[in-house]
């Protein structure tokens, strides 16, 4: 039998497309996750070849360790408060974006620029733009008379240092972040709201209701599915990363700060060489995104779909 | 009196004048309906009644007050959409009760307004079922329960028997018009379909290219077409027309007889060559020719008539209509 014809065949087709995938799942996925979990339970280290299981000893001490559950914490905080605003900001985007306005393509690209550059680079530029001393936002606070000045809204000093504050470093990590997602986040929600009938929309104007009731008891609630898929990757690609946050703090300042679980595990397992606590560190994702996920996709299912 | 009084509105999108000066005044409890093609602008001025759009020029009036600017809510207006646009997450009941929780109305009332209309349009068992679960003939009963139940002083209606398919559209058409006549609300209703305007209409207004072109009841805009648009547009097949003494000469199909069968002693006559006959068991088409000019008859089908043939036929003078040949005007004689 030829090759042609073979290929003509579903049962030999399809095995071969579904291939590459099912390869790269198992190699880079799979694999990997196998590794971490016996990982976690072993002695094992950078530098050493011996291997021992240890059970659940590595757990216990990073459950103990005060920087793992200052990340832990760090993390919740800049995954919930980067994907409310993500969401909040992306539906207002949206709203303006499916209206009619002149240069609406220039406003569409500036906003979807973001999502074109490298994250990596983006928060080199935004490094930058939050210099502790070049900043040019502290510069341009200092020519308005909000910073700089005795009795300044932002006090007297002359730089605002970014990085050097906690909390200030916490809101630029997570403003970096919300300003990278907004783009995808935003073209979902503008799909979403161009799936609503036009003529709910004006029956609910007919019946009387604002904007608000429209937003709150019709679009929103049509909008669910659409959401639901938003927050489940806006959560996911928030918690499990860690390049804004090595790019701009490296964790910090003092005391781990803006430390988050990626970063950590990185910091423990690569950096520090302690490949097993890293790997624990690591797979303290894994019940929370998959319960997180399994929770969005039952009630997306739920949700009525138009 | 008067409920609703378009005063020379106009709309413009842009180059294009979707409405262009339109006069029209609806009587309390009338049914009027807005006839035309696509694109002639009927629904664009209902959209400009609902508050939907507003006009780039002059004025609507509801029961006596000017409502350009008035926010379509408290227009004291309902509409019934084309799809109906019921609230998919919602169920029948709150569908229907939506109007009147944005009015902030207790509880009990709403119950008691949602069972009225839903009683009044036979869906009283369908109250919590999800729209998704209801046919087509009843969701449409649930757009028009939610328009009601407000009590609107007009209700609108954008075609809405267009998504039932044909067996179902006749009867819901029957029910329309006795409902309307047993409410007595004040109904505008745009549709592309002659049968259903001349079926529900008190009145009927036929546009064209945004201008209303002629407005009356069924039978005056049937018998008495204002111009050549008019008389083609309504009734099927459209009305006969052929050039003559400089005039336009317009007759419909079913009043074009064999010369020898009409009772006029002088009927306008003229030599029919007939080229196809199409039996359509209640009635017969044949198409055919006078001179060069193509032209329908509406024959009984028990008439013998063989394709090929030519045959004297003849209108009763009474029945032809004449119109200008340039503008297309009808000249009354």
């Amino acid at each position: 039998m030829n090759v042609r014809r073979l290929l003509d065949r579903e049962s030999v087709l399809a095995p071969l497309l579904l291939l590459p995938v099912v390869l790269y799942v198992v190699l880079f996925i799979g694999f990997p996750f196998v590794m971490s979990f016996v990982y976690s339970i072993s002695n094992v280290t950078v530098g050493n070849p011996d291997f021992r299981v240890t059970g659940l000893g590595n757990f216990r001490e990073i459950l103990a360790d005060k920087v793992f559950q200052k990340s832990l914490l760090n993390t919740f905080i800049f995954t919930f408060v980067s994907v409310g605003l993500v969401l909040v900001f992306a539906h207002a985007l949206a709203e303006i974006l499916i209206r009619d306005f002149r240069g609406k393509w220039l406003v569409r690209f500036l906003i979807m620029l973001p999502w074109t550059a490298p994250i990596a680079l983006g928060s080199i530029g935004f490094l930058w733009f939050l210099d502790s001393l070049f900043s040019p936002l502290d510069w341009l606070l200092r020519a308005v008379g909000l910073l700089g000045k005795p009795g300044a809204l932002f006090g007297p000093m002359s730089n605002l240092y970014w990085f050097g504050r906690p909390d200030l470093a916490m809101a630029a990590v997570i403003g970096v972040h919300v300003w990278r997602l907004l783009p995808l986040a935003t073209v979902i929600l503008i799909a979403g709201l161009n799936s609503i009938p036009k003529e709910i929309t004006e029956a609910a104007q007919m019946d009387g209701a604002g904007y608000f009731r429209r937003l709150f008891q019709i679009n929103l609630p049509l909008l669910f599915p659409v959401i639901g898929v938003s927050i489940l990757f806006a959560t996911f690609f928030t918690f499990t990363d860690m390049t804004v946050v090595w790019v701009l703090t490296k964790g910090g300042p003092p005391p781990h700060s803006t430390q988050v679980l990626a970063s950590l595990a990185f910091l423990k397992g690569i950096q520090g060489g302690d490949l097993a606590q890293g790997a624990a560190v690591a797979l303290f994702f894994f019940p929370v995104l998959a319960g997180i996920a399994a929770i969005v996709l039952r009630l997306v299912k739920k949700a009525v779909v138009i | 009196m008067a409920i609703v009084e378009l005063k020379g509105i106009s709309k413009s999108f842009g180059q294009v004048r979707a409405v262009d000066g339109v006069d029209v005044e609806i009587k309390d409890g009338e049914f009027l309906v807005l006839l035309g093609p696509s694109g002639s602008g009927k629904t664009t001025l209902m959209r400009l009644c609902a508050g939907l759009e507003r006009p780039t020029g002059g004025s609507i009036v509801i029961d006596g007050s000017v409502v350009n600017d008035v926010p379509p809510r408290e227009r004291g207006i309902a509409m019934v959409f084309q799809s109906y646009a019921l609230y998919p997450h919602k169920t029948v009941f709150r569908n229907i009760a939506f109007p009147l929780t944005v009015e902030g109305m207790d509880k009990a009332e709403i119950r008691k307004k949602v069972e009225w209309a839903a009683g009044l349009l036979g869906i009283g068992h369908l109250l919590d079922r999800m729209p998704s679960q209801v046919s087509g003939g009843e969701k449409q009963r649930v757009a028009i329960a939610r328009a009601l139940v407000r009590r609107p002083k007009v209700l609108l209606m954008d075609e809405p028997l267009s998504n039932l398919d044909a067996k179902v559209r006749h009867s819901a058409r029957d029910e329309l018009k006795k409902f309307q006549r047993e409410i007595g609300v004040t109904t505008i209703y745009v549709t592309h379909d002659q049968a259903e305007a001349m079926g529900l209409g008190d009145r009927i207004a036929v546009m064209h290219e945004g201008k209303v072109r002629q407005i009356g009841t069924p039978d005056d805009i049937y018998h008495y077409p204002a111009d050549t648009f008019v008389a083609g547009f309504v009734g099927t097949p459209p009305m006969n027309f052929i050039e003559k003494d400089g005039l336009l000469t317009g007759f419909r199909p079913e009043l074009f007889h064999p010369a020898e069968l009409i009772s006029d002693q002088d009927p306008v006559r003229f030599r029919f060559r007939i080229e196809r006959v199409e039996n359509l068991g209640a009635y017969s088409l044949a198409y055919g020719t006078i001179g060069s000019v193509k032209v329908i008859a509406n024959l009984s089908p028990r008439l013998r008539i063989r394709e090929g043939e030519e045959r004297d036929f003849g209108v009763s003078r009474q029945d032809v209509r004449y119109f200008d040949k340039q503008t297309g005007a009808g000249i009354r004689r």
